[in-house]
């Protein structure tokens, strides 16, 4: 398939050289977890071993997620708080946030290695991406099976924001 | 089917691209069958609109065309519901007349010049072609065969159970939506198959087209999030999944909101939630496992069940809350009746009332279905030995319509696409199994399509050596598709290619005897009345005078108000004492009813009078009572035992009124009822007959104005009959006509 000849195209963009450190994934990780660890500590160690071992590239889609998620809940609160007085607008304001949320979501586990959990990936991330290289390790089946390339995804990404923009224009009213 | 014995001789490099070819020609051909089997209606009788709701389809249509989109869009429709109205723009789904509008302007531009009724005639022959080549795709993705692709489309094509609701003339919402149906859930299990965004999209792009062509939208809106959920609880979790439902789910719900009469219905009603609770639990499973990522699994599991605690019962909480609170409404009366099948026959007498909301009888589905529907178990069990993301979907897809076309008759036709899949898939492995030359090409050519396609765990080393066995089955399966053609060509031509605007009948000689009663009443009415005179009748005829007399009418099809049918059917079973006011204050001109009784034709307004009284008795139970109109030993009859309640009732009066005049002395006979009719006809003394058609099925009354001495028309009526009795009454009769 085309997107697989595209990804062995593609090895060498920034975010493959941000990827190093992920070789020392749980292993060596600087607090590996006791067994009883607080909810705490282990969210704590979640957040460190997220900043280690992301990207650039997956951290600014992360910010825009998280960007949109702020939007979103404002949008929300100022619903409940001020009242919804022109509901279509708040609706097509929330969907547009929600809906470009889930969209740039998709669009990062398409691009971040093809499985939400990149962490788990053994190093093979960084050069054959586009390859189905998976982990049959886990009890997860063809999860990660994503033969879609970074310029296909984005691309379908593109296009389904234009759709969600336009509905949303059309029902704002 | 065809396609496999060509096979042998396709071999070689060449062999994909007359294959290809064979394909293309193939699925042509399967479309030209499929309209050209719908057109009994247009070759026996003519290009004409059928049945009921297509007549209001047809007329926004016209309206769409003559006055363009806009107005359309903002259409406040004062011809219907008399003293009401219907905004009708915002109450329609409008996909139907927007394509047919679309197809309409094309046309022109090709300078074309075809009629807007041909096109909406023609418009459901011409779909079911695409709902067949939908119906290709979508089981191409079950099976790796190629001939399970081509049987379901040839399946679908010809299928009574499709045809019923899309022969030429019938012309509603039904017509396209089976095919957006089809293609929908084809373009979702393609997006759950890929995991691609631009599938989502295309999924939720073709929902939002089904949503605008018909209610049975919310069918898709609780599969698709059902097929998830499912996929979730068997450990299924993909990025794949999570990618096509979002997406779907985002954009869908924004396009349905885009119409009017669907609305902020997607965040209020409960038949909506299913879709929204699997999008709040995919984000959650899909956060899930991105921490798993980061946390080893004994950690993981703590977090998750804390989590899930949480969520659960925060959801629970708010979604309690907001059903007390009643912002969420709840569930729509219609699906109540979908669980509980007596539910609408105690609350909802309309629903009820309706004949395609009844339970399906059984025979009903090997009428509509034939030999599909002992093979759709056998498909549903091929789809469990090779279980993968798209044969849960079949699977509860079948589950889930089988119990629904047992519920209500009309969902059969949700039913028919997935039976057609799933027997496609079993008669497919059949084929491929017996219908081979040799095992040894069986296997070559199963390993070339392993290349191609995903290929199942079917082992093509064993085969069917005796030739005995191959013959005895080939030919058995091979009459059993000669038989479904068969059976498929006569019910269609026997019991759906019937306008029922246009009745036939044979005469004893055999010859076709057309009875064209209901065109000759409305065209009367459209030739004799004035353009605003309000024409009463019981609901079902609304939108047939609405479209074919064109005169505004007090109810029609589209039941929103279900006390202003009361009304209606308040006037017709109360005396006349009791009509004629309301008749006066809802300016009705004309009153219509249906009568059989001379002809024997049983879909009569005294058929369906019990129900104009339930409903009737729903909103004034004092006035109109059920009991009144059974005898003592709780019988409904017409002739002289019929109680003085039913003899007195208007719609009673209307249907026998100088009936007696067609037979000899005490000799009328009600041939629907088959009983007697007593001696002495009814006495109408508010109405006068206006109009009888030919065969009687239709009779049509004036409403007199008052009376020019002031006297009550009983007693114009009796002096006008020579009875000079109650003379001095009379002073007091008119006054309480206007007080009220």
């Amino acid at each position: 398939m085309a997107p697989k000849r595209h990804a062995a195209a593609t090895p060498s963009t920034p975010s493959a050289t941000t990827t190093t450190p992920l070789k020392s994934t749980i292993s060596s990780s600087p607090a590996t977890l006791k067994s009883n660890a607080s909810p705490l500590e282990i969210a704590h160690y979640v957040l460190n071993q997220y900043l280690t071992t992301t990207p650039q590239r997956t951290k600014l889609l992360d910010a825009f997620m998280g960007f949109l998620a702020i939007v979103a809940v404002a949008q929300f609160l100022y619903c409940v708080l001020a009242g919804n007085y022109p509901f279509n607008a708040f609706l097509s304001g929330f969907c547009a946030a929600v809906g470009q949320f889930v969209l740039t979501a998709s669009l990062r586990m398409q691009t971040s290695g093809g499985n939400g959990g990149d962490g788990k990936k053994e190093g093979g991330k960084a050069g054959g991406k586009g390859k189905s290289v998976r982990i049959a390790g886990e009890e997860k089946e063809d999860g990660g099976e994503c033969e879609v390339s970074h310029e296909r995804a984005f691309a379908d990404y593109v296009f389904g924001s234009v759709i969600l923009h336009f509905f949303c224009v059309n029902f704002i009213n | 089917m065809a396609d496999a014995p060509v096979d042998a001789l396709l071999k070689g490099s060449s062999g994909k691209n007359t294959r290809g070819l064979l394909r293309t020609i193939i699925l042509f051909t399967i479309a030209a069958a499929a309209v050209s089997s719908r057109l009994f209606s247009v070759i026996r009788f003519e290009s004409i609109i059928h049945e009921f709701d297509p007549w209001f389809n047809f007329r926004a249509t016209k309206y769409l065309v003559e006055n363009g989109f806009h107005s359309f869009w903002d259409w406040f429709d004062d011809r219907t519901w008399h003293p009401l109205g219907r905004v009708t723009g915002g109450t329609l789904y409008p996909g139907l007349m927007v394509t047919s509008g679309a197809i309409y302007h094309f046309l022109r531009f090709l300078t074309l010049p075809v009629d807007i009724r041909n096109i909406c005639v023609l418009l459901a022959p011409a779909f079911s072609g695409l709902t067949a080549f939908a119906m290709y795709l979508l089981t191409n993705e079950m099976s790796p065969s190629p001939s399970a692709g081509l049987l379901a489309a040839a399946f679908m094509g010809i299928v009574p159970g499709y045809i019923s609701r899309s022969v030429a003339g019938s012309y509603d919402n039904e017509a396209i939506a089976i095919f957006l149906l089809v293609f929908t859930f084809f373009l979702w299990i393609r997006a759950v198959k890929n995991g691609s965004i631009m599938y989502g999209a295309l999924t939720a792009l073709s929902y939002g087209y089904m949503v605008s062509a018909w209610g049975g939208y919310v069918f898709i809106t609780n599969l698709i999030p059902l097929h998830i959920f499912v996929l979730l609880c068997m450990g299924r979790y993909s990025t794949r999944l999570y990618i096509s439902y979002t997406t779907w789910y985002a954009l869908g719900t924004l396009a349905s909101m885009q119409i009017p009469f669907v609305g902020f219905l997607p965040i209020r009603n409960s038949d909506h939630m299913s879709a929204f609770g699997i999008f709040g639990l995919l984000q959650l499973v899909a956060f899930a496992e991105f921490i798993r990522g980061y946390v080893p699994t004994k950690q993981f599991q703590k977090l998750l069940t804390s989590m899930i605690i949480i969520t659960v019962a925060v959801g629970f909480i708010g979604l309690s809350l907001l059903s007390i609170s009643g912002v969420i409404a709840p569930w729509s009366g219609r699906f109540y009746s979908l669980w509980d099948t007596s539910y609408a026959k105690i609350h909802i007498p309309i629903i009820a009332s309706v004949s395609e909301h009844q339970p399906t009888a059984w025979p009903a589905f090997f009428f509509d279905l034939n030999f599909l529907i002992w093979l759709f178990p056998a498909g549903v069990y091929i789809c469990f030995r090779d279980l993968k993301d798209e044969h849960v979907f079949v699977v509860i897809y079948g589950v889930l319509a089988s119990y629904f076309a047992g519920v209500m008759v009309r969902l059969m036709l949700t039913l028919t696409p997935i039976v057609c899949v799933a027997a496609a898939l079993a008669l497919s492995h059949i084929i491929d199994t017996y219908v081979t030359i040799s095992p040894k090409q069986a296997q070559a050519k199963s390993t070339e399509s392993s290349s191609e396609s995903l290929r199942s765990s079917r082992s093509p080393v064993v085969g069917i050596y005796s030739y005995a066995s191959k013959a005895i089955v080939t030919s058995s399966v091979v009459i059993y598709l000669l038989l479904f053609v068969a059976h498929c060509t006569w019910v269609t031509s026997n019991a759906y290619s019937s306008p029922s605007v246009v009745l036939a009948s044979r005469l004893p000689d055999g010859s076709q005897f057309l009875i064209d009663d209901y065109r000759e009443a409305y065209y009367w009415l459209r030739q004799n009345t004035p353009q605003n005179a309000k024409i009463a009748s019981w609901w079902d005829y609304g939108y047939q005078i609405g479209g074919m007399a064109d005169r505004p009418t007090l109810v029609d099809n589209n039941t929103w108000n279900n006390t202003h049918i009361a009304t209606v059917g308040k006037a017709m079973s109360s005396p006349e004492e009791v009509s004629y006011p309301i008749l006066r204050q809802h300016d009705v001109d004309y009153v219509l009813v249906v009568f059989g009784g001379l002809l024997g034709y049983s879909g009569d307004d005294l058929n369906k009078f019990l129900w104009m009284v339930r409903i009737a008795e729903g909103i004034w139970p004092d006035e109109v009572k059920e009991r009144d109109f059974f005898t003592s030993r709780g019988e409904y009859r017409v002739d002289d035992q019929a109680t003085p309640t039913m003899r007195n009732s208007l719609m009673y009066k209307m249907s026998y009124y100088n009936y007696n005049s067609l037979f000899q002395q005490g000799q009328a006979i009600d041939r629907v009822r088959g009983v007697r009719l007593p001696a002495e006809g009814p006495q109408l003394s508010t109405m006068e007959e206006a109009f009888t058609s030919e065969n009687w099925i239709i009779r049509i009354y004036k409403v007199k104005d008052l009376d020019n001495f002031d006297r009550d028309h009983m007693s114009a009526a009796a002096f006008d009959r020579g009875q000079k009795r109650k003379r001095a009454s009379k002073r007091r009769g008119p006054r309480v006509l206007r007080t009220e």
